[in-house]
């Protein structure tokens, strides 16, 4: 009962004793494993003594008592932290934009996703730290034991200690790369939870929460950040489809189908502020807050022939100037043909026939095919259908398309 | 997991005769309330307008009879309500607990039903996608 107690205000506590901790000691290694401590001690004695009024408290004495004791008994520790004392804020870094006040969470989550380390091992430190997951909790989400995360976190600690990773806030001229990393781990997750990668389930519901919590997180201590704010958008309004995406055998359901009585009003309000604030703050919309505006076009379309195809086009447009990818420009080829004629699809597909990212990738040919169909061509647009079929490992598009490539095209009985 | 908590204050919506609003009681709320956001847990947070500005309808074969407000009948009255969005019902209580709410107060928490609790009856069956 009081186990999960603890556990609850560990996931509540968490990041502010570790980052409050690393700061003190300038050591996050020893900030998390002071913090594991307490936990433990947390999980052994509240059973027995209940759970203290104010829990947070408590967990961060016991935590800094054992961090203490570990520096007094290490030698190198403690001359490490003979020289810590100062600021988080680097000389010449700007203050206004931080909220200081929460300045240790916010270091946090730039340790974390520290490029130096490899982009699983920041997923699991930003987990764990920041997310106040256990290892448990983290291992049962990525399906994987829990002594391999446990590895993970070890690893990653050395690897920040060997490269001798500062606990502070990035300087403004690494700014936009280090929270570009920040961002893209918090994604990550998201998709994690989002998208079937493992195993039977389609979605794991709670890693998208985790992951909306930490861009929320992020978005109350970088508000002058247009791109937090894009990403928590894109999290909040693809979030509010979750209700409509499966349907009853378990399979996904494509978005321009999806029963819309079943998106959640709450979440796509939420989203839409999110994007507003993006674009109210100067400049022009990044890649994060692009995606949140596509992907707002369907949340506020009632219908699905409602949508802003041109809208949507034009935003791609923009999107690929960011991130030239042959998968935008696909998309790209999807909503131009919604919104000025089949033709116009296909020559973006056309000219996209021969990139090498795209050879094996069963979109392309399935997207060529729906353009077919549109214009008459059935014949043509089989044989994409069975082409693309072949191209695809899923069971259950390989099956819907083979239905398409028979089908389609034939006059209805 | 999404929890809504429902504030039912002890002293609803004082009458004229009461003074001013605790200017520290709503500051130290706003903080509460800065904390829930802090935290990113906070989906939703509202206050309501006092009953006597209100209605309510009651139903019979079919028909609603509506009265204004004042309800004397109504012994307890939810003054606001949160909406959080938290990971077990444990987070929700800790939550709740740390409300500075004031002697008497009562806040009654109660999970909220996801969408995907009820299966769709109806969904198009379109084949998998993205």
């Amino acid at each position: 009962m009081s186990h999960r107690v603890a556990e609850a205000v560990w996931r509540m506590e968490s990041a502010k004793i570790v980052g409050g901790i690393a700061r003190r000691f300038g050591d996050v290694g020893l900030a998390e494993e002071a913090a594991q401590d307490a936990l433990v001690t947390a999980l052994e004695t509240w059973p027995v003594s209940g759970v203290p009024d104010n829990p947070g408290a408590w967990l961060m004495t016991v935590a800094q008592r054992v961090a203490l004791d570990r520096v007094r008994r290490d030698k190198v520790l403690a001359r490490k932290y003979d020289k810590i004392g100062r600021d988080l804020v680097p000389e010449g870094a700007v203050q206004e934009d931080w909220d200081l006040g929460n300045g240790d969470v916010l270091a946090l989550m730039f340790v974390a996703c520290h490029p130096v380390l490899s982009s699983e091992a920041r997923v699991t430190l930003t987990l764990r730290l920041v997310g106040g997951l256990t290892v448990e909790q983290i291992a049962r989400a990525f399906l994987v034991p829990a002594a391999t995360i446990a590895q993970r976190i070890l690893r990653a600690k050395r690897v920040l200690a060997a490269a001798k990773v500062p606990f502070e806030l990035p300087i403004p001229e690494e700014l936009t790369d280090r929270l570009s990393s920040v961002l893209e781990v918090i994604y990550l997750i998201f998709n994690e939870g989002y998208s079937a990668t493992a195993g039977d389930d389609l979605m794991r519901p709670e890693l998208c929460e985790d992951a909306s919590r930490l861009g929320r997180v992020l978005a109350g201590l970088a508000p002058s950040q247009s791109e937090v704010h894009g990403l928590v958008a894109l999290m909040e309004l693809q979030s509010s489809r979750t209700a409509a995406r499966t349907g009853q055998g378990g399979e996904l359901v494509p978005l321009l189908v999806q029963d819309r009585s079943r998106w959640d009003p709450l979440l796509i309000g939420r989203g839409l502020a999110a994007l507003d604030a993006a674009e109210k703050l100067p400049g022009p919309l990044g890649p994060y807050g692009l995606q949140a505006a596509i992907t707002a076009c369907h949340a506020r379309a009632p219908t699905a022939d409602d949508t802003d195809w041109e809208r949507i086009a034009a935003l791609y447009e923009a999107l690929v100037q960011l991130q030239p990818s042959p998968i935008v420009e696909l998309n790209r080829a999807v909503a131009v043909g919604k919104a000025y004629g089949a033709e116009a699809g296909l020559e973006i597909i056309d000219a996209l026939a021969s990139d090498p990212v795209l050879a094996n990738y069963h979109l392309l040919p399935s997207v060529r095919g729906d353009l077919l169909v549109e214009l008459g061509r059935h014949e043509e647009a089989r044989r994409e259908f069975k082409k693309a079929a072949a191209l695809t490992r899923n069971r259950q598009e390989r099956d819907f398309l083979m239905a398409r490539s028979r089908n389609e095209g034939s006059s209805p009985g | 997991m999404r929890f809504m908590m429902m504030m039912i204050p002890k002293m609803v919506y004082p009458g004229p005769e009461a003074g001013p609003p605790d200017a520290e009681a709503m500051e130290s709320m706003g903080r509460y309330n800065d904390q829930l956001r802090k935290a990113g847990v906070l989906l939703a947070v509202d206050g309501l307008h006092a009953p006597a500005k209100g209605v309510r309808a009651t139903f019979r074969g079919g028909k609603a009879t509506v009265m204004d407000g004042p309800f004397s009948e109504a012994k307890e009255v939810v003054g606001g309500y949160w909406m959080i969005q938290v990971a077990s019902k444990e987070e929700a209580v800790e939550w709740v607990k740390r409300c500075p709410a004031m002697d008497g107060d009562v806040i009654e928490l109660r999970q909220v039903f996801e969408m995907s609790d009820f299966p769709s009856e109806n969904q198009k069956s379109a084949g998998p996608g993205r």
